[in-house]
């Protein structure tokens, strides 16, 4: 009697973990390709105290079957971010699938590097390495239902929070925009300083360089009693 | 032997409808999101990024050249099929809208092989569909109240607001990365040009 039942089920069952595989792939997003040896840096820009998710997955493409494995267990991802003055904030070796996390300290340009760290060269023998990857920044690395959840914020107050993070990101961000609109300013105003000094000091040289060889060609033509 | 039940009847029923509901869901197009990259193009090099998206999901692409060079870069997106979609050579900004007419991968690739030694540093956003709700019920068919409205159209202005600052940004760091290459310029070019005048003149 279980046995008639059990066969349809099983069916949608099959259907339902094949949509949630659909929907798996999906989620993850945009995609590259990436050598053996190969390291794949991506920069962000970020004002200070921000904090950035990263999710990545991969697969490996099977030369046999000419088709991307699902997922390779073994394969691992090394992970670095240096921050704007190249000190290493985070430098970390993760599976084939992982999630990395860090917050800036210093405005600017913050640098994520990744390459595949396989000693198993056999594994890869010419191949290459799909590499699904998503980068969230600031309000954007926020989790809402989980926050509501650790909260318990009602769905207006869990609206307002996002709003209130966003005005914050943007305050940041004006901060940090002030900040390198002083060093814009501070090369600017070097640039104009460094010409200024060298076209008076050119005018000064090309005076002393004109009165040094007048007086020289004075006392030339006087030696040869020409004047 | 046993009549199939009433039991089974339901789940037979149960499952043609769950398979219609399955094919109809693979259909729509879901929830998206975008993708903000900012990576760097080595001279001659060329770098793609793909991306499965549903039929019928409006998608924009947008890009712009932060430093290196000329600060331009060629940009090609193709469909699944191979037809190009957008072909631009040299370009220093621009967006493209257009809507998946096919499930598939799209490809989209910058290239800057047209250069010998310069690198490039390239921004994009690849936005599929539209941000995922900030309820999972969102597409409940209650109305929202005054208060979640406003809220809602908030977040959109916020969201522009927050896209103008990055835009803005960009355009700052080209200004400054011109700023910079001029001054480290200016200061070899007064040096030299100091030295050979008094040596030559003397």
């Amino acid at each position: 009697m279980a046995g008639v039942g059990a066969g349809p089920l099983r069916a949608m069952g099959r259907q339902a973990l094949l949509l949630l595989a659909l929907c798996a792939t999906g989620a993850w997003g945009l995609y590259f390709h990436i050598g053996e040896t190969e390291k794949r840096c991506f920069i962000e820009e970020i004002p200070d105290e921000t904090m950035v998710i990263g999710n990545y997955r991969t697969q490996m493409w099977d030369k046999q079957k000419e088709v991307f494995l699902p997922s390779t267990p073994g394969l691992g991802m090394h992970v670095e971010v240096k921050d704007p003055d190249g000190k290493v904030v985070l430098s970390r070796q993760y599976g084939s699938e992982g999630r990395f996390t860090f917050t800036s300290h210093t405005p600017g340009d913050h640098q994520i590097c990744l390459h595949s760290n396989s000693t198993r060269m056999a594994l890869f023998a010419g191949g290459k390495l799909r590499v699904h990857l998503d980068i969230q920044v600031g309000e954007h690395a926020n989790n809402y239902p989980e926050i509501a959840a650790k909260d318990k914020l009602t769905e207006l107050q869990l609206r307002a929070r996002q709003l209130l993070d966003q005005v914050e990101q943007i305050q940041k961000e004006q901060d940090y925009q002030r900040y390198r609109e002083e060093r814009f300013r501070l090369t600017s105003e070097s640039t104009n300083q460094r010409v200024l000094w060298w076209s008076i000091a050119q005018t000064v040289i090309l005076i002393l360089t004109g009165i040094w060889q007048m007086r020289h060609l004075k006392s030339f033509f006087e030696a040869k009693k020409l004047v | 032997m046993p009549r199939p039940g009433s039991a089974q009847r339901w789940a037979a029923v149960a499952g043609r409808w769950g398979c219609r509901l399955l094919a109809l869901l693979l259909l729509v197009p879901g929830p998206g999101g975008a993708s903000e990259i900012t990576f760097e193009l080595p001279d001659n090099a060329k770098q793609c990024f793909y991306e499965d998206i549903a039929q019928g999901t409006k998608c924009t692409l947008e890009f712009q050249v932060i430093t290196g060079g000329h600060y331009d870069v060629d940009c090609r997106l193709e469909d699944p099929d191979g037809k190009v979609l957008y072909k631009e050579m040299k370009k220093q900004y621009d967006s493209f809208t257009f809507t998946a007419s096919k499930n598939g991968t799209y490809k989209f690739c910058f290239s800057n092989e047209f250069s010998t030694f310069t690198h490039k540093t390239v921004y994009f956003d690849f936005q599929v569909g539209e941000d995922p709700p900030l309820f999972p019920s969102e597409n409940r068919v209650s109305a929202l109240t005054q208060m979640e409205s406003a809220c809602v159209s908030i977040h959109e202005a916020l969201k522009s607001v927050i896209d103008y600052q990055t835009h803005f940004r960009l355009r700052e760091a080209q200004g400054r990365s011109r700023a910079e290459d001029l001054n480290t310029r200016v200061a070899y070019c007064t040096g030299i040009s100091t030295h050979l005048f008094a040596v030559t003149s003397s």
